[in-house]
């Protein structure tokens, strides 16, 4: 069997909209991987907190507030300071293109926005994740 | 072993990383754990089980939380059920802990079963034995949600919390063996609910049987509480009991006695393990599927193939 990967599926901020984070997880599980699930309203800290208990390969950031621009660059910035820059950050939620390749630069590798298929989201986590 | 000094020495990134190695069941792993064990031993650990639904994860979170409000620094291994068709798995028990984040006295960490079916992982064991070395004074281990059978934790953890809820069957299934045979705690959680007192007079009476015949020997007679364990009521007795039951088996002597139990599980299970991985490298996978065709086209039986096997000259 090849590694398995471990992803953290989380949802920072304040918008209680957690069906897209839901279904996301369960299309990981689907193909295979092993999703620790935070639930609703997680800080930053408390994200970066949980990517390095869990030892996670990926974390996936659901935001349908509009505070993406605020809460991402946290994350990243935890992730960093906490050692963890080889963990892979993936971003759903409702982005405008301007934000979606600022979020890029700093160092998202993926942003799926409103209608992309879990298909296409558990194909691009595999990309990332088997790229090492 | 350098993670394994960084781990010891407070590093929680070269913690996680070890614990990942002994759930890859990597050879690293191995090296690691065999330098850790003069530093384990010293922790309580504690296992939580109970039916899917009974509110395990709340009451993992709550009992944390009076732990470290005394000061007791807490490891949480919470596991979760693979998927057997896909090897995938959710971890959700993270979503009832969120009142611990930020404490660096704490560190939880989720764990799928993948394919294990006693209610644990095949590496929680070793998960704990990690988390016990590098001091967490007390490891909650919170196994998946079982049925009546899945009674693995018993073998690793000194106290078993086993968590009851009302309306889930009548007191015939209190009467079933299994589950309620590990308890040294029995918790009726979600006292709030209607049938509560039923569900608690259910297992008094079945205890109360039991504790005539079979746990006499013990001198220890499984406490019923009644929690709410989302408002925290109720819980802090159940502290109480964990660290009751924890003298009590110290005192009694059936501290270092279940000590040697479980490491004779530990031992026979690892033997286990290695024999079978030797055998298979031995003979080959190719070998294995030939007498499994065989036993398929009703040529022999299987113990006539295992003694067929066992019996191959070097």
């Amino acid at each position: 069997m090849s590694k398995q990967f471990r992803v953290l599926i989380a949802k920072p901020g304040l918008d209680g909209h957690d069906r897209g984070a839901k279904v996301v997880a369960r299309a990981l599980r689907d193909a295979g991987m092993e999703v620790i699930y935070t639930g609703l309203r997680q800080t930053p800290e408390m994200i970066v907190e949980a990517a390095l208990q869990e030892d996670v390969d990926a974390v996936g950031l659901s935001i349908l507030s509009g505070a993406h621009m605020t809460l991402v660059p946290r994350v990243l910035e935890g992730l960093r300071e906490a050692g963890l820059e080889d963990v892979k950050v993936f971003v759903g939620g409702i982005i405008p293109d301007e934000d979606a390749e600022a979020l890029k630069e700093m160092g998202v590798v993926e942003i799926f926005g409103p209608g992309t298929s879990t298909q296409t989201i558990v194909e691009a986590f595999h990309r990332h994740l088997a790229g090492g | 072993m350098d993670l394994v000094e960084k781990a010891l020495a407070g590093d929680r990134r070269a913690l996680a990383r070890l614990l990942s190695l002994v759930e890859d069941d990597s050879p690293q792993a191995q090296e690691a754990l065999a330098v850790l064990h003069p530093h384990t031993g010293r922790a309580h650990i504690v296992g939580v089980t109970g039916a899917p639904g009974t509110g395990k994860s709340t009451l993992v979170n709550e009992l944390a939380k009076r732990l470290r409000a005394r000061g007791t620094t807490v490891g949480i291994v919470a596991v979760d059920p693979t998927s057997p068709f896909t090897g995938g798995a959710i971890l959700g028990d993270r979503v009832r802990m969120r009142d611990l984040a930020g404490d660096p006295g704490i560190f939880i960490r989720s764990m799928a079963t993948r394919g294990s079916l006693g209610g644990l992982a095949r590496a929680t064991g070793d998960a704990v034995k990690v988390l016990d070395a590098v001091g967490f004074q007390t490891i909650l281990v919170e196994t998946v949600g079982v049925g009546q059978a899945e009674v693995d934790v018993a073998r690793t953890a000194h106290t078993v919390v086993v968590v009851e809820a009302p309306g889930l069957g009548d007191d015939v299934q209190a009467l079933k063996a299994g589950l309620l045979e590990i308890a040294d705690i029995l918790v009726v959680n979600k006292a709030d609910r209607p049938g509560a007192g039923q569900t608690a007079l259910a297992l008094e009476a079945t205890l109360g049987l039991g504790w005539n015949n079979s746990n006499a020997a013990d001198g220890w007679r499984p406490p019923i509480l009644k929690t709410v364990a989302l408002d925290g009521t109720g819980v802090e007795a159940v502290v109480e009991a964990i660290d009751a039951h924890r003298a009590f088996l110290q005192q009694s002597g059936l501290w270092v006695q279940k000590e040697q139990e479980r490491v004779r599980a530990d031992l026979m299970q690892a033997l286990h393990r290695e024999m079978l991985d030797r055998l298979i490298e031995q003979v080959g996978e190719a070998e294995i599927d030939r007498w499994v065709g065989r036993i398929v086209a009703r040529e022999v039986d299987v113990y006539t193939a295992v003694e067929s096997l066992l019996e191959r000259p070097e």
